[in-house]
């Protein structure tokens, strides 16, 4: 009860961050934080396979994508208001302290989350709600890599292989798309 | 256990937060960002269902997979695309995007 609490306040709070903040850089980490978040929600669901696949597909190589994507191509909605404040010498204080003032909020956010998943995780791990199953015991270990391979690769076999085809075609597309002419 | 409810309340505010973003957001990449909040949101909705009403069955789990792929698959193609029209028009901002009229 309260592990769930405490993520998911975390959970939206990071949310939140991503929307609103004004840097796209601010907005992919506080994603990665919302990604984490919901692995451990998925490890209280007892999804323990989905758990690790949010975190190797969503943290490890979609958030990457995304910064990777905003470090190369900037674009803040920032910019604008950046260039014409950087050729005003004059003003360079104000600018400065506005955009500290500016940057301060995420920071301050993501102690008070950083905290937060502390507190969590810590508790989760001294009480050992994290790896007790709860509920009976035949829900404990349907949510592993047995039990859901055994799914998809019987009863979802066709949708599988489509998705495996859509994969190949977004990579395609992907490559023809970013291609330098 | 924490009640089915709470999970879809979660779920509920997150599939909002994400769609909030997807209408407000002036910068592309941040549009894809509330894509993929709202995706993960269907995915809490899918594991809740599954592990409080359908535990023999892994239906939940399947369709949480194909959703993660398919997410995985939008978020490659939709990046390149940016990279496409920034190479173009030197932005990425939607509302300057309105070669079609939109």
């Amino acid at each position: 009860m309260f592990l769930f609490i405490v993520f998911a306040l975390i959970a939206i709070v990071a949310g939140l961050g991503v929307i609103l903040s004004r840097k796209p850089v601010y907005s992919a980490l506080f994603l990665l934080l919302n990604f984490a978040t919901l692995a451990a929600m998925y490890i209280m669901l007892q999804a323990q396979f989905l758990a690790a696949v949010q975190i190797i597909v969503y943290a490890g190589a979609i958030v990457v994508l995304f910064l990777f994507v905003v470090m190369l191509i900037g674009g803040g909605e920032l910019n604008a208001v950046d260039r014409e404040t950087s050729r005003q010498g004059d003003k360079a204080n104000i600018a400065s302290q506005r955009s500290s003032i500016q940057l301060g909020w995420p920071r301050l956010t993501a102690l008070v989350l950083a905290v937060l998943l502390l507190a969590g995780v810590g508790y989760g791990v001294i009480t050992g709600q994290l790896h007790q199953p709860t509920g009976t015991a035949a829900a404990f270990g349907q949510g592993s890599v047995e039990a859901v391979a055994a799914t998809l690769y019987t009863d979802y076999l066709l949708p599988f292989e489509m998705t495996s085809v859509l994969l190949l075609v977004g990579m395609v597309g992907a490559v023809v798309l970013a291609r330098n002419e | 256990m924490v009640p089915l409810t709470w999970y879809l309340v979660l779920a509920a505010a997150l599939f909002a937060i994400g769609m909030f973003g997807v209408l407000a957001r002036k910068n592309a990449v941040a549009v894809l960002m509330g894509v993929e909040l709202m995706l993960n949101a269907v995915n809490i909705n899918l594991l809740a269902f599954w592990r409080y009403t359908a535990l023999g069955e892994l239906v939940g789990h399947a369709f949480a997979v194909f959703v993660i792929t398919v997410a995985a698959a939008e978020a490659a193609v939709g990046v390149a695309l940016f990279i496409a029209v920034y190479r173009q028009r030197d932005t990425v901002n939607v509302e300057e995007l309105d070669a079609m009229k939109g």
